[in-house]
């Protein structure tokens, strides 16, 4: 072996890291060990400075099945059925190459699921941008979205929910977080740790070849200027056909049995896979490089062992079944070559023409040093929580403004893109209610309904609320569609974790999260952290998505967030009063981003969702949307265009009119149903306590919006449904 | 009666059909790999939708030489009914079995959202039991649905009303609002010239079930079950011969022929 020559810098490991392979090999690492380290001990892999913070989130349930750990969480939904999922950032490569990123991060979530044994049913995307009227920023927004759609369409998994936020806070420094939901039955759940000695190693799928090679170490890096140039090769190039028999031949070949262990192929390719699924069997492995099947000639062990090509699984078989399991795989057109086999004792060896190359022990790779990192609250936080005095805005304007707000209009040109009906189970197509539905014809009438929440410009001002309020907001959505939250996945996206506030920014979400969780009983069952979202203006706004899955009784009563019938009475639940601090009104129509936002009483919020969730499942409601970007006058008129019906409201008073129309809280909702259902959603709202006032009716084709007690012509917003819809459409001419 | 979907490698709307056909309508349904050259003891045959062979090349270029095709052929040639969903629509149009061609959407882009159509001709299996001017909501979920014929070849089909399906708007006015992709004088499903093989881009088994919004899709799976029962009935009941033929009772002297064979 010859010791390494080059310096541990280059491959983006510390002098301090290089002595505690030292320590952990006994020896100098070769330069072949050297560069496996770089990658296993990247960020992206290794979760140096996260690993600690994140033992912060809950994953009790009582329907857990399989936490934190495993490449996708797994939950029990009854009936023998349950739903496995997770949530990833592929932010770095979508920045380089918008398409191809977003196209392999689409691949990627789709595997994890696959190997915990799930049939991939649904696909969530939460998409951030710098402003769509920067060239450059728009040019990402198109591609990443063309890559989802040329990725997930073609593998047949409807990609239902999402979120897409345009802040200068994402200028040069995309986010592309996308889940995948797979629904598999109990006993069929896969897992990832290597066992028996004698069983072979089989390497699935696609063929290895010189792509990607080191993508996990660049996108543990920040970005700079030249990134889009020179990192191209970094990125992995996705073949969506090979991801769809990919997906059939191992779920083919997990139903034939002999399969003991699956791990799909992503960051840091085979030295990954290899070292994580023995690390975590307790097992070592023997692998021959020369019988990985590879797409050119020529290729050396060091990219054989760090290639990130796509569509590739490593599985741990049986002895007497990897001929059977090769022929599954070879009736899909692809190849299943057995490249080693398990062995007893925690070594990790690799042969190449024969000779040995390297011995180590697979957990001093895969498990890298942890890290605490320095943490201190960022210096400007409270000077930013002085709400300057706005003026008053024209209402109807600012009403347009907000309408046409990427985070708030209508998002369907992007979802036309996706086809989000294949596999016949969508109910509650995306933006259509404030969660997807789908059906379950397995656990008729069941269903599932899912959803991805976040607020990067909340969690700056004060990252612990604003974790607590993605989380709330998460479950709201959930309750106007009748669902009940079963658990969650996150998607931590911030900046270099190295820098202190940065650090005390991330713990404070995740604590934010951690709280949240615990106290509305939602297990936290996977997720990721991507770090290192800075670009020559400064780290990403600090942004934690939250996917959450819920589950529906009975999918024909959910409802939708569009008004349904004229002559309907309107009605605001709310359990807290809305706050111009941090709002999208003050940053919208007055581009100012400051303020405290409101934290989330999650007593009076669970008490609120029930009263939601009850009414929906009780079939009184005709639609059921929560206020949130726009507060109140928003969510109105959201209902009123998805319903192309009008309304004429008057909302209760507030500090000033602009807050009683547009201010923002937690817990509140906007419900609209027949009269003859009022009595009775009051008094299920007095036995939660929860306080509800009828505001108005639906009516024609106009929009009438007063504030009570204030004079007519200053505070009243009074359009037309057509005008109001146009503005609400804006992306359409944008994307 | 006795379905066959076919399955290419990356056809993704084939368990779709098979839950439609099976669980929803309570058919037998048989899954016919793409490898397969016999479809010995089917009713009728579906092309699902997906991006078979991933599309690469040309949507359904590839897919439209494997060796099932041969088999598709023979069993069109026939008589038997085939209908071709989306890719399966492409595939046929590759594979010569419907006439012309289709090209990316006007709007270059995949477009998934719900349209209406209006059926335009009730000639074959799959609408023989619908009306003509009859509107159905599907879905639609494609790249490349931008039907298009040249001039000649488009007349010649339009005059031996081989246009089955039409754009329209709810109301059943065929105007180039409600027209999602382009295509040709809003043609959204053709039939060769025996009616009884029949491509459309909608998704019928998307549309098949009131949970999901629409049940009109399921029209065309009853229509296809009716006529090929029809057909085994018809020597004994005249009614339904002529629902399965076309053919008046008066003209049953003659041999029966295939599916939309015409009167002419």
């Amino acid at each position: 072996m010859t010791t390494a020559t080059l310096a541990p810098e280059s491959v983006g490991l510390t002098r301090d890291e290089y002595e505690e392979i030292r320590r952990r090999l006994g020896r100098d690492p070769s330069q072949l060990e050297l560069q496996m380290f770089g990658v296993m001990w990247s960020e992206h892999c290794g979760y140096k400075h996260s690993k600690v913070t994140l033992q912060l989130l809950p994953a009790e349930s009582p329907r857990l099945l399989q936490g934190p750990g495993e490449n996708a969480g797994v939950l029990d939904i009854g009936g023998g059925w349950a739903v496995a999922f997770k949530m990833e950032s592929h932010n770095h490569p979508s920045a380089v190459d918008p398409f191809n990123g977003a196209a392999t991060g689409v691949g990627g979530i789709i595997r994890d699921v696959l190997s915990m044994g799930a049939r991939p049913i649904a696909l969530v995307d939460s998409l951030r941008f710098g402003p769509l009227d920067d060239p450059t920023s728009r040019r990402q927004a198109a591609g990443i979205i063309a890559g989802i759609a040329a990725y997930g369409n073609c593998v047949g998994i409807p990609t239902v929910a999402g979120e897409l936020v345009a802040h200068p806070g994402y200028r040069g420094t995309p986010l592309v977080n996308v889940a995948c939901v797979g629904l598999l039955r109990h006993g069929d759940v896969a897992r990832s740790r290597a066992a028996g000695p004698g069983n072979a190693v089989m390497l699935v799928g696609a063929r290895t070849g010189r792509d990607g090679i080191g993508g996990a170490a660049f996108a543990s890096e920040e970005l700079d200027t030249g990134s889009e140039r020179e990192d191209r090769a970094s990125v992995q190039i996705g073949d969506p056909f090979a991801g769809k028999l990919l997906i059939e031949a191992t779920l083919d070949a997990l139903r034939a049995g002999g399969v003991i262990a699956v791990q799909d192929l992503g960051a840091a390719g085979l030295t990954c896979a290899t070292s994580e699924m023995a690390a975590r069997g307790g097992m070592g492995m023997r692998l021959e490089l020369e019988r990985v099947p590879v797409r050119e000639e020529g290729m050396r062990p060091d990219e054989i062992l760090l290639s990130e090509s796509q569509e590739r699984m490593l599985l741990v078989v049986a002895p007497g079944a990897t001929e059977r399991v090769a022929e599954t795989y070879r009736r899909w057109g692809l190849r299943a070559a057995v490249i080693g086999d398990v062995v007893a004792g925690p070594s990790l060896t690799v042969h190449f023409g024969g000779a040995p190359l390297m011995s180590l022990p697979p957990y001093a790779l895969a498990e890298a040093p942890v890290y605490r990192p320095s943490a201190r609250e960022p210096a400007t936080l409270r000077a930013r929580w002085t709400m300057p005095d706005l003026p008053m805005a024209d209402p109807a304007k600012a009403l347009r403004t907000l309408l046409a707000t990427p985070a708030v209009a209508h998002k369907r040109a992007v979802y036309e893109q996706y086809d989000h009906m294949v596999q016949v189970r969508t109910v509650v197509a995306p933006g259509a209610g404030d969660a997807a539905v789908l059906r379950l014809p397995e656990l008729s009438p069941h269903g599932l309904a899912l959803v991805a929440d976040g607020d990067g410009r909340l969690t700056d001002l004060d990252p612990y609320r604003g974790a607590r309020r993605a989380v709330a907001e998460a479950a709201a959505n959930l309750a106007c569609v009748g669902a009940t939250p079963l658990g969650l996945t996150d998607c931590l996206n911030f900046g270099n974790p190295e820098h202190p506030e940065v650090f005390w920014t991330f713990r404070q979400a995740v604590t934010g999260i951690a709280d949240a969780c615990r106290a509305m009983r939602i297990p936290v069952v996977g997720g990721n952290v991507s770090f290192y979202n800075e670009s020559p203006d400064g780290p990403v706004l600090p942004t934690p998505v939250i996917t959450m899955v819920g589950v529906l009784e009975d999918v024909s009563r959910t409802c939708g967030a569009g008004f349904r019938e004229a002559e309907d009475i309107i009605v605001l639940i709310s359990a807290a009063d809305p706050d111009l601090a941090a709002s999208s009104y003050a940053s919208a129509v007055h581009g100012i981003d400051a303020g405290r936002p409101a934290d989330v009483d999650l007593d009076a919020h669970q008490r609120t969702l029930a009263v939601v969730r009850e009414a929906v499942m009780c079939g009184w409601l005709s639609s059921a949307h929560d206020c949130s970007d726009g507060g109140a006058a928003v969510a109105v008129a959201e209902s009123a265009i998805l319903g192309t019906i009008g309304a004429d409201v008057t909302l209760p008073a507030a500090a000033r009119t602009d807050a009683a129309l547009f201010g923002e809280a937690p817990s509140r909702f906007i419900l609209s149903l027949p009269e003859h259902r009022v009595s009775d959603l009051q008094t299920l709202a007095a036995v939660h306590g929860v306080p509800v006032a009828v505001i108005g009716s639906t009516r024609g084709d106009r929009l009438r919006i007063a504030v009570n007690g204030q004079r007519e012509s200053a505070s009243t917003i009074d359009l037309p449904l057509d005008e109001l819809a146009s503005a609400y459409e804006s992306l359409a001419e944008i994307l | 009666m006795r379905f066959g979907v076919v399955i290419f490698p990356a056809s993704n709307c084939d368990r779709d059909c098979v839950h439609v056909l099976h669980t929803v309508l309570g058919q037998e349904v048989e899954e016919i790999w793409h490898e397969e050259r016999s479809l010995d003891g089917l009713d009728a045959v579906v092309l699902p939708g997906g991006f078979a062979y991933g599309d690469y090349l040309r949507a359904g270029a590839v897919a439209a030489r494997a060796p099932v095709m041969t088999a598709v052929r023979a069993f069109a040639q026939v008589g038997g009914p085939v209908l071709g969903i989306c890719n399966g629509f492409q595939i046929l149009l590759e594979a010569g079995l419907l006439p012309g061609a289709m090209l990316r959407n006007a709007v270059l882009r995949f477009r998934c959202t719900t349209v209406h159509v209006r059926v335009e001709s009730t000639q074959t299996p799959f609408t023989r039991t619908l009306r003509e001017g009859q509107v159905l909501q599907m879905p639609i979920a494609h790249g490349e649905g931008n039907y298009f014929a040249p001039g000649s070849l488009l007349s010649t089909i339009e005059e031996a009303g081989q246009v089955v399906f039409r754009y329209c708007d709810a109301d059943g006015r065929v105007t180039s609002d409600a027209n999602p992709n382009g295509s040709v004088r809003n043609v959204a499903g053709v039939c060769n010239p025996a009616g009884n093989v029949v491509g459309l881009m909608p998704h019928p088994e998307r549309a098949s079930e009131e949970v999901l919004g629409s049940r009109d899709g399921r029209l065309l799976f009853e229509s296809a079950i009716t006529t090929v029962i029809a057909r085994r009935e018809a020597p004994k009941q005249s009614h339904l011969y002529e629902i399965a033929t076309g053919l008046r009772p008066s003209q049953q002297g003659r041999s029966p022929r295939p599916f939309g064979a015409r009167d002419d």
